[in-house]
């Protein structure tokens, strides 16, 4: 009888080890599709819908980068899990400079313009870049050859994903990194623009680099949680593929309910969605019956409007001071 | 007042939709053409763009087209007039379209419907997206911009995961189900009193089931844009454009804002629940995937792209984003025949157009080859995101502004102003 109890109990917790761990991955995820919109928008103060689409360009960049030419690995020897590290810089600076080009024709332009003009301007460069993409990863599916594939290890009773860990890891890396460049000159400069572009370029910061910066950054970031989300779990086993370009749709329930220019609110918003949607996944899978297959798809939808019934401008936004 | 058109001496003049009597005769003019043109008469066919539309391809492209025309006057009226962005046009258009195929569908064992006739649907689909858009605006009121936006965003999400909730209503398979034909019966009788589904012959004249349906939803196209341009110069109108100006000066000034935007939410849904019946029971059989996303940018560009806050540019819009792609694959047609037939441009052509393997160029003529060169259809898309950017940075009030350009220069002619 004991026996039998305990047994449950363990597969209770190995359950919940395992759910947590995925959760904290896809909420990485969400986190890093996250903070490439909430930089762009602090800097910029326009809503990149094109980034789902630079994501799925990074991702077909590093294909054809690592598989197609085999950068770096044709020039230097060395383990290959270290040539697709170098691959993915490359790719991720390829998408960095598509930004920096798509920021100089489509946007520096419309400075001064309406912010919904902004954005519906980047949903124009979304249908370009995705189309094109789209053609390009159609012909054949593309390998991006992740080095730890769909590889899994235990702990205790838990299957853990590779993939996992490593979202983990770049999640942590992403927002160290970006915490640091706010702390540095530039990053300062980015702040002040933030919160007065007129005022910052009284003060003498050229507001045309951050805004050419925080695109590039955008992008960079973009095309690397693109490369992470079409990894086996999440994405179609490591392939790029059209789906690709719609995962960072998903992203944007995490981005409002942070708020739409909060670093912090991009990492809070991003766990937090991923928490709900997996843990609505994984302990209502019951009732599958009444709430439909797939419901766990719109529980960010969801807890998005019920956080913005709560607090209109996301849990850690500005609120816009309303005046006549 | 002879010679002076813009002097108007009472409010009421100044508020007509038609001002001078030139455009009064223009409108009446354009109805007559607009009613006439699918038919095969001696000067009408003639016009230079009516002359494609005895080809049933181009008039089942410009039912489409009167369609999309409902759906964006009514996204105009919520974002153009009251300045609510909404990406959740196409949920509106959803529940519209699912509303009629409840009502007016054929039920089975797994499938709801009731098979009501056209005068139930067509109004229910309206009245019953306009229930979700109030139900919907409590919410959104409390949202502002680009907010807004993303959390309409969600609803379309939301829909699409209903829709696979309830495959009683929308059909088990993702192909979706069958919508009623476009019949108009009295009640469930066998034989319909007039039948826009079929050919038939009108008194004395044959009308194919495309000219039918043309002549049907160019009269609601009509009624729509009417009572939309005359919303505008109502109080409700006025109140709109209030709140879209400055939200807290209207309240301030005594527009109760709650109920104005409750207000700009049901009417845009009414006529997007209307237009999404006609359109899925237009072609038929519709994948619940449709009322996606896309279908809701697809809406945004067009008010975009003709000019956000007019009823005309909503018509130019639509006229433009819905027959372009059309237009494109004619002109690529066009290029191959060039190619083939050898002339001064062939070179050029030949350069651009890939005919078959081996031949270098940036478009592939075969429908179905994807990768490089790029497919004709990705080319439509291309073209469809590069439309909406160029206008956007370059003409940000749309063929509106463009039309506005022209007429200011030819009235001034030959001086600059």
């Amino acid at each position: 009888m004991t026996g039998t109890t305990m047994v449950l109990a363990t597969t209770g917790l190995d359950t919940f080890v395992h759910t947590v761990i995925k959760s904290l991955a896809l909420g990485s995820l969400y986190a890093l599709l996250a903070l490439g919109f909430v930089l762009i928008f602090k800097a910029t103060q326009t809503v990149n819908f094109a980034q789902g689409a630079l994501a799925l360009a990074g991702t077909w960049f590093l294909s054809m980068v690592f598989m197609d030419w085999n950068v770096p690995g044709r020039w230097v020897g060395g383990p290959g899990w270290l040539h697709w590290f170098v691959a993915l810089l490359v790719a991720a600076l390829a998408t960095a400079v598509l930004g920096l080009v798509i920021e100089r024709l489509a946007i520096r332009p419309m400075i001064g313009e309406p912010i919904f003009s902004m954005a519906v301007i980047t949903l124009g460069l979304e249908v370009m870049i995705r189309t094109v993409a789209f053609d390009a990863v159609n012909v054949t599916p593309r390998v991006i050859a992740v080095p730890w594939g769909a590889d899994t290890f235990m702990i205790g009773g838990a299957m853990i994903a590779w993939s996992y860990v490593a979202a983990i890891a770049m999640a942590a890396v992403a927002f160290v990194g970006v915490w640091l460049f706010f702390k540095t000159r530039t990053g300062v400069a980015m702040r002040a623009t933030a919160f007065d572009q007129e005022t910052a370029l009284a003060q003498g910061i050229n507001v045309g680099r951050i805004f050419a910066i925080a695109w590039a950054v955008g992008a960079l970031l973009a095309a690397i949680s693109g490369v992470f989300s079409s990894m086996s779990p999440w994405g179609p086993a490591g392939l790029a593929s059209r789906d690709g370009a719609f995962f960072a749709f998903r992203a944007l329930p995490a981005v409002i309910l942070g708020g739409l220019d909060s670093a912090v609110g991009a990492l809070v918003g991003g766990l937090l969605i991923g928490f709900a949607e997996i843990f609505a996944g994984q302990y209502l899978a019951g009732h599958t019956g009444i709430l439909g297959v797939g419901y766990q798809q719109v529980v960010p939808y969801v807890v998005m409007l019920i956080g913005l019934l709560v607090r209109p401008y996301g849990l850690f936004g500005t609120e816009e001071v309303r005046r006549v | 007042m002879r010679g002076r058109p813009k002097l108007f001496t009472s409010y009421v003049a100044e508020s007509q939709l038609f001002p001078t009597r030139i455009q009064k005769v223009l409108v009446v003019v354009g109805i007559i053409v607009l009613v006439l043109m699918p038919f095969d008469l001696p000067v009408i066919s003639q016009i230079p763009i009516v002359r494609f539309l005895g080809d049933n391809i181009w008039l089942r492209l410009v039912n489409r087209m009167l369609i999309f025309t409902i759906a964006a006057l009514g996204l105009n009226i919520l974002s153009g007039l009251a300045g609510q962005v909404s990406l959740g046009h196409a949920f509106f258009m959803g529940s519209g379209a699912y509303t009629a195929v409840m009502l007016g569908g054929k039920g089975s064992a797994n499938l709801w419907g009731w098979g009501l006739p056209i005068w139930i649907w067509l109004p229910a689909s309206g009245v019953v997206a306009a229930l979700v858009g109030i139900a919907v605006a409590p919410a959104a009121v409390r949202v502002r911009g680009l907010y807004l936006g993303i959390a309409t965003l969600g609803l379309v999400f939301i829909g699409l995961h209903l829709s696979r909730v309830f495959p009683e209503i929308a059909g088990p398979g993702a192909l979706g189900r069958k919508w009623p034909r476009m019949q108009f019966r009295l009640w469930k009788e066998e034989d319909p009193l007039v039948d826009f589904s079929r050919d038939g012959d009108w008194f004395w004249f044959e009308v194919s089931k495309n000219q039918k349906t043309y002549l049907l939803l160019l009269a609601l196209t009509v009624v729509a844009a009417v009572v939309a341009a005359n919303i505008a110069r109502t109080r409700t109108g006025r109140a709109f454009s209030a709140i879209r100006e400055r939200d807290v000066a209207a309240e301030i000034m005594g527009v109760p804002e709650f109920r104005y935007k409750t207000m700009a939410f049901a009417i845009s849904s009414f006529y997007a629940g209307v237009a999404g019946a006609l359109l899925a029971v237009l072609a038929g059989q519709v994948p619940p995937e449709s009322w996606g996303l896309l279908l809701s940018i697809q809406f945004i560009a067009i008010l975009l792209i003709g000019g956000i806050g007019r009823v005309s540019g909503a018509l130019m819009g639509t006229f433009f984003v819905v027959l372009s792609p059309r237009f494109i694959e004619e002109v690529i047609d066009w290029m191959k025949e060039q190619v083939d037939a050898g002339g001064i441009f062939s070179g050029v052509f030949d350069t651009l157009i890939s005919t078959g393997d081996g031949d270098g160029g940036l478009l592939a003529i075969s429908e179905t080859a994807l990768g490089y060169p790029l497919p004709a259809s990705a080319l439509d898309e291309l073209v469809y995101g590069l439309l909406i950017v160029v206008f956007l940075l370059f003409e940000p009030l749309g063929l509106y502004g463009i039309w506005m350009k022209v007429r200011n220069y030819w009235k001034g002619w030959p001086f600059s102003y």
